[in-house]
């Protein structure tokens, strides 16, 4: 993301702003197409995600210690996290996709905070990404829910607690947003991600054009970058908790 | 970004088609078609890296962990609760010894008291007796002494009035003088 | 992308995209304000709702960042 704005720069068109430039998908390797299995700063990124999960969750709980070492006891808070969620959202019956959920969880939560780390690439700021994820949350839902329940799965379009006469109109709206979901639901995660990361660049750029006076927007960065941290985790408990909140229309009873 | 587009001739590079000659980004990179079949194969490995890590190791051996732990903070527990119990049964005893000791001490002093009270009664009343024996003594020798000293006196006032009479001429008869003075001496 | 009319039209289309943002503040202003209200009034109940906050703060946000999304179309991708 850096080179494409240095040589920007390095034109000298005055007030050079390009926020979108962190956003690039490189090769790592030469300057080649990039194909769907060429090695890229998404594979890089990806890999150092993993890298950190095997770290917390493997490494630090190697000695399986009663009392636990300090990064034993962050990956037992996760634990905990995100099975209390599990079995309060989603109930009982949830619990059997807790590892599923974890792993969206502690990929979103790893990828947005490694995506804070000056000049690294955010993965979860690309909307392909996270209608990958979206798209597979929805597919879940939807054939577990088939599996489980059959045709009464659909009953939760069929709002029996509404007026006769109403009844077909709800269902239609029931449907769409139904099928909207994977839309926000991706797009809530991606839109955030980038727009936080657009509006640094941006202010960044005008702390390149001002001079002296640039302490301004650096210290507004400084200010937004405290609260694109709380947003990284924010959004990362906001994707897993719609996604047992959908899973409970999947296993559990009836919230209508 | 927009007018660079629309002025500058975009050369198409082998980077591809949504980044320009100096490197910049093309419109949104996030719609650039050419990148998400890279974007999603590594997404779908990294999920499925992920996920492996997590069910197979990671999630069982946490679990595990918490599992023994809570085992052994409950036995604790019980542990804790047991020595518990056993030190207040002991407290109780104690107590008991205490109060079982204070009554049979309170039983001794009162027992102390009723003897020492007794043989206290017992020589009080002896002494009262020896006082009483003694002071009844003493009065009789007072008296006898008095008895003694008035009939002395009687003599003496007779010897004296006889003389006294003699002495003024008269003679004295016996029986008128000892009347005479023991009238006067009664008066 | 017709010359000066139409970067006019975009740039003004992408800055009154972003009016929407102000609904979705006010939406997220109007969830916390009430829940702040609630929690208040009674606090021992405010910590099981922490998760409803959080949806709720979501999908208010979500639809800010829709109109945030076409201002970013129109500036980059039209």
């Amino acid at each position: 993301m850096a080179t494409g704005t240095e040589e920007h720069a390095a034109e000298g068109s005055g007030l050079a702003i390009h926020p979108m430039d962190q956003f690039i998908v490189k090769p790592l390797f030469g300057d080649g197409p990039v194909h769907w299995y060429t090695v890229t700063n998404v594979t890089l990124w990806m890999a150092i995600s993993i890298v950190v999960l095997l770290g917390l969750f493997v490494l630090a709980t190697r000695h399986r210690g009663i009392i636990p070492s300090r990064l034993q006891s962050v990956a037992e808070l996760f634990y905990g996290f995100i099975h209390n969620m599990v079995e309060e959202v989603t109930g009982h019956e949830g619990a059997k996709f807790f590892p599923y959920v974890m792993t969206l969880f502690m990929f979103i939560f790893l990828a947005n905070m490694l995506g804070l780390i000056p000049m690294s690439f955010t993965t979860t700021s690309h909307i392909a990404v996270t209608a990958v994820l979206a798209v597979t949350v929805f597919l879940t839902v939807t054939l577990v829910g088939l599996y489980r329940k059959g045709i009464g799965f659909l009953g939760m379009f069929w709002v029996s607690s509404a007026p006769l006469v109403l009844r077909p109109v709800l269902a239609v709206i029931e449907v769409i947003s139904y099928f909207v979901r994977p839309l926000s639901h991706s797009i809530r995660l991606g839109g955030n991600l980038m727009a936080g990361h657009a509006v640094i660049k941006v202010f960044a750029g005008f702390a390149g054009a001002m001079g002296v006076a640039s302490v301004v927007p650096i210290a507004a960065i400084a200010a937004i970058y405290g609260l694109e941290t709380l947003v990284a985790a924010v959004q990362a408990y906001v994707f897993t908790i719609l996604t047992c909140v959908y899973l409970r229309d999947a296993v559990g009873e009836a919230h209508h | 970004m927009g007018d660079k587009m629309a002025t500058e001739p975009i050369l198409e590079e082998a980077a591809g088609v949504c980044v320009n000659a100096h490197g910049g980004a093309i419109g949104m990179p996030q719609l650039c078609a050419e990148w998400i079949p890279n974007q999603v194969f590594w997404l779908v490995v990294t999920l499925i890296v992920m996920f492996l890590i997590l069910s197979r190791i990671a999630l069982p051996r946490i679990g595990a962990v918490l599992a023994e732990r809570k085992g052994t903070i409950t036995n604790d527990l019980a542990a804790a609760e047991e020595l518990k119990q056993k030190a207040a049964a002991a407290e109780r005893a104690y107590n008991e010894a205490l109060a079982n000791a204070r009554t049979e001490a309170a039983k001794i002093v009162a027992a102390a008291k009723a003897d020492i009270q007794k043989d206290l009664d017992a020589a009080t009343a002896k002494a009262d007796a020896e006082i009483a024996a003694k002071a009844a003594q003493s009065e009789a020798s007072i008296a006898e002494i008095r008895a003694g000293a008035m009939e002395a006196v009687q003599a003496v006032a007779k010897d004296t009035a006889k003389e006294l009479v003699a002495a003024l001429g008269g003679s004295a008869d016996a029986k008128a003088v000892t009347a005479a003075v023991a009238a006067r001496l009664k008066g | 992308m017709e010359g000066e009319l139409a970067l006019l039209g975009k740039y003004i289309g992408a800055g009154l995209a972003t009016i929407g943002l102000g609904g979705a503040g006010i939406g997220v202003g109007h969830i916390a304000g009430n829940f702040l209200a609630g929690a208040l009034r009674n606090p021992s109940a405010a910590p099981s709702q922490m998760a409803n906050l959080f949806v709720g703060i979501a999908f208010a946000e979500a639809l800010g960042i829709f109109s945030f999304l076409v201002a970013l179309l129109l500036m980059f991708a039209v």
